[in-house]
């Protein structure tokens, strides 16, 4: 099948003006140069351990993400309207989530099948009524764009739960300006380093409302052997609070206190890098060390806020995804701003019968998968790995979606024969606290560094650019 | 502070010392060995060095036999051993990243960087050669792990508890350093005061760079007395048993007046100073160095559980 060509967001002849200078930088530039400043920033990132574990690597268990040092650039005409359709989609994810634990609009509007909400594995009983301070659930919402054309954005996934990667954003950041101060000179970047400020406004102003005085904010992580752990420490770190662990907190009376050298220290706000089911052993799963027994009961009473709420996981699934269309206009009244890529559900028998029949143009993914796992690439994968994938799909179609085989725009990247386009997709991190919604200019860029290769995921080998606005 | 990460701070001070202690034995050890075929009979420099190091019996049970490049290989990469150079990067690292955000950017570097390049020696040593490098490495990464905390970090709780830790640590070395003339038993026809004994006291004060002090201070030739006495009572000479005391109460005090209050930990490290303060080296020859220096030992393991207690770590 025929694909039409990836959009080049440098573009050739003519370039797209947010590249005209770095076009002229890269033709001025030898590329031993860039190779050198390339290899000092992967140098960089080793000596400051920058790093993430991939599971089931024991062999690699701190691994670098790769790093070029070519910017992935928007202008800010193109950032305003992904700005506004990221607080359009995120205001309608939180309302959604809101909405399926308490009274069930959507579900009594007809608008979506009350089975795919209610039996959902990630519809969270123990959220239910269980109203979060302020009513706000995903508070650090990762939002994944890719790109066709110049003005075709599709969002490819909500990350509700726990987004990861904003460490990234904000170390490329300070990678680049360190490495190639000349190209800061020739160009206005919006400045992403606020974010840690405005997550920090976000969390206090979600503390539960009888929080008396200066609320006492978390950061809480399963353990430096979790693959984001880095991200862990460097958050608790710019945020200026406690990097905790399970065994750091414990409850009295309905209150979350962690130990110090000085005594019990009342928690206010838990910004939670753990799932849901490990948060709490009396409430989810019993053999979990890495929460707190009894901090189901703290958030009950209103004695504590966790961000993200629990239960958020639902608007990570992929087939609730789908519905994200009527979701935005249920909540906010609006036709949406940013489109979804469009989504077979394969539950759906119309659905199941054209996916099996395309198999080798379509992307297959798991309703609750992540990281790039478990899904299949048809127009890459050999046929005994399409019919292995359709026995999968027969044996439990509800489990599935699938979605066609975009082509991600593609930026200029820095590979060993030179400079090359290579398909990028993006992830900005989009907050919600009590005062509204937020986000930096920029986010995560991820790069698919194999050639033809659409897989941008760090665990399946892609690398990360830093992300600029330019005011135009 | 979270009483975890004042433990893993405190454990990361330790750890960090205790390389670097390690790579200084095994220095001067290198320097005794060489020394001993030419004059003669086997002065057991490297079991003396595994005693130092605390290690004895560990090594006993791995090997049946005392060799120099066993002894050396034990001390410096062997990851069965706790204590070797590569261990303690290992922990202290491992330690360390789990509280990165109570260290500075600058401190972290140094001993991520620390353990980078003792990864680079891999898990069996391979020549003198290596050994040396290895060894001049470990003693440049404590400088500049020391370096990086003395100029970067915030004089606070996380100061402190690495400091206290690299405090206990080095009391512990410097004790056992000492004790381990008991173990070097002399030949029986060696005179005390003789060539040999010269060396082995030579070797104590190179291993602490306290050579030159030594000669500052007193200017006499090597006395054993007077070696324990920089090594024991002399509070100028930084890894006196009496510094690194004064250094542990100094370092609680500061942890106390943070928090308003004193614990038994203090009230421990005070006595203990206050007594090593009023010492007097004929005394302490008298009742028997060895004696003296074990119970010391003893003490400081007991101020360390106690900090450890009171703290909650």
């Amino acid at each position: 099948m025929a694909r039409k060509p990836a959009f080049d967001e440098m573009g050739a002849d003519p370039v797209r003006s947010p590249y005209a200078a770095v076009r002229a930088w890269l033709d001025e530039t030898p590329p031993d140069y860039l190779h050198t400043r390339h290899a000092q920033a992967e140098l960089f990132f080793r000596r400051i351990g920058i790093t993430f574990a991939v599971y089931g690597d024991s062999q690699a268990d701190e691994r670098l993400i790769p790093f070029d040092i070519i910017p992935r650039i928007l202008s800010r005409t193109e950032w305003t309207k992904l700005e506004a359709g990221l607080i359009q989609r995120v205001t309608a994810l939180n309302a959604f989530l809101s909405d399926i634990y308490g009274p069930r609009e959507i579900l009594k509007a007809g608008l979506i099948p009350p089975e795919l909400v209610l039996r959902n594995p990630q519809f969270c009983l123990a959220a239910i009524e269980r109203r979060p301070p302020h009513g706000i659930y995903t508070h650090i919402a990762g939002i994944d764009i890719v790109r066709t054309g110049a003005d075709e954005f599709h969002v490819l996934e909500d990350n509700a739960r726990t987004p990861s990667g904003v460490s990234y954003m904000l170390e490329n950041r300070e990678v680049m300006m360190r490495l190639l101060p000349e190209l800061f000179d020739r160009h206005r970047v919006a400045p992403v380093e606020t974010y840690a400020d405005m997550l920090l406004g976000t969390l206090r102003s979600v503390a539960p409302p009888h929080c008396e005085g200066e609320p006492t904010v978390v950061v809480l992580t399963p353990g430096f052997h979790n693959s984001a752990y880095y991200e862990h420490s460097f958050l608790a770190d710019k945020l200026g609070v406690d990097l905790v662990e399970g065994s750091d907190l414990f409850v009295r009376d309905d209150v979350l206190y962690m130990r110090t050298t000085e005594g019990p220290r009342r928690v206010d706000v838990v910004y939670r890098r753990v799932d849901d089911a490990f948060l709490d052993p009396l409430v989810f799963r019993p053999d979990s060390l890495l929460g707190a027994p009894g901090m189901m009961s703290a958030y009950k009473m209103g004695n504590l806020a966790i961000a993200n709420a629990i239960g958020t996981g639902i608007a990570d699934d992929k087939a609730i995804y789908s519905y994200m269309p009527e979701i935005v206009r249920f909540y906010t009244g609006e036709e949406p701003i940013l489109r979804n890529v469009p989504t077979w559900r394969c539950r759906e028998p119309e659905s199941l019968a054209y996916v099996l029949d395309h198999l080798d143009e379509l992307v297959v993914k798991e309703v609750d998968g992540s990281g790039g796992y478990g899904m299949l690439v048809g127009p890459h994968a050999s046929s005994a790995e399409r019919a292995a994938y359709a026995e999968r799909l027969r044996a439990d179609p509800a489990r599935f979606i699938a979605q066609p085989t975009l082509a991600l725009s593609t930026c200029p990247t820095l590979v060993d024969a030179g400079i090359a386009p290579r398909h990028v997709d993006l992830r900005p991190f989009v907050l919600t606290g009590r005062d509204g919604v937020q986000i930096v200019p920029g986010g995560l860029t991820r790069v698919a560094l194999a050639d033809g290769s659409l897989v941008v995921n760090s665990s399946q080998g892609g690398g990360t650019k830093d992300t600029w606005v330019l005011d135009d | 502070m979270l009483s975890r990460t004042a433990g893993d701070l405190f454990w990361t001070g330790r750890y960090v010392e205790r390389a670097d202690f390690t790579s200084r034995l095994i220095d001067a050890t290198l320097r005794l060995a060489a020394l001993s075929s030419t004059y003669g009979g086997d002065v057991g420099a490297w079991s003396g060095a595994l005693a130092a190091a605390g290690v004895a019996q560990g090594y006993a049970e791995r090997h049946k036999e005392l060799s120099e490049a066993a002894a050396l290989q034990y001390l410096s990469l062997d990851t069965e051993n706790a204590s070797s150079m590569r261990c303690c990067i290992e922990r202290a690292r491992n330690n360390a990243r789990a509280v990165r955000t109570a260290l500075t950017v600058e401190v972290w570097e140094a001993i991520n960087t620390a353990w980078l390049d003792i990864q680079r020696f891999g898990l069996t040593l391979e020549n003198r050669p290596a050994l040396t490098r290895l060894v001049e490495n470990v003693k440049a990464s404590a400088l500049a792990f020391d370096g990086a905390t003395h100029r970067t970090m915030l004089r606070d709780k996380s100061y402190w508890f690495l400091r206290l830790g690299a405090a206990l640590e080095r009391a512990d070395n410097t004790a056992r350093l000492l004790d381990v003339k008991y173990h070097l038993l002399l030949p029986r026809d060696e005179p005390v005061g003789g060539s040999l004994d010269y060396f082995q006291w030579t070797t104590i004060l190179r291993t602490v760079s306290a050579l030159t002090a030594y000669r500052h201070v007193y200017r006499d030739s090597l006395k054993p007395w007077l070696v324990a006495d920089l090594l024991i009572l002399n509070r100028r000479m930084p890894r006196s048993l009496a510094a690194c005391m004064n250094d542990a109460v100094r370092y609680l005090d500061l942890l106390a007046q943070d928090s308003g209050r004193r614990g038994p930990a203090h009230r421990a490290a005070v006595a203990l100073s206050g007594r090593l303060m009023r010492g007097d080296m004929d005394a302490i020859f008298r009742a028997g160095l060895h004696e003296y220096i074990t119970a010391f030992l003893a003490e400081n393991n007991a101020l360390a559980a106690m900090v450890m207690e009171q703290y909650q770590f």
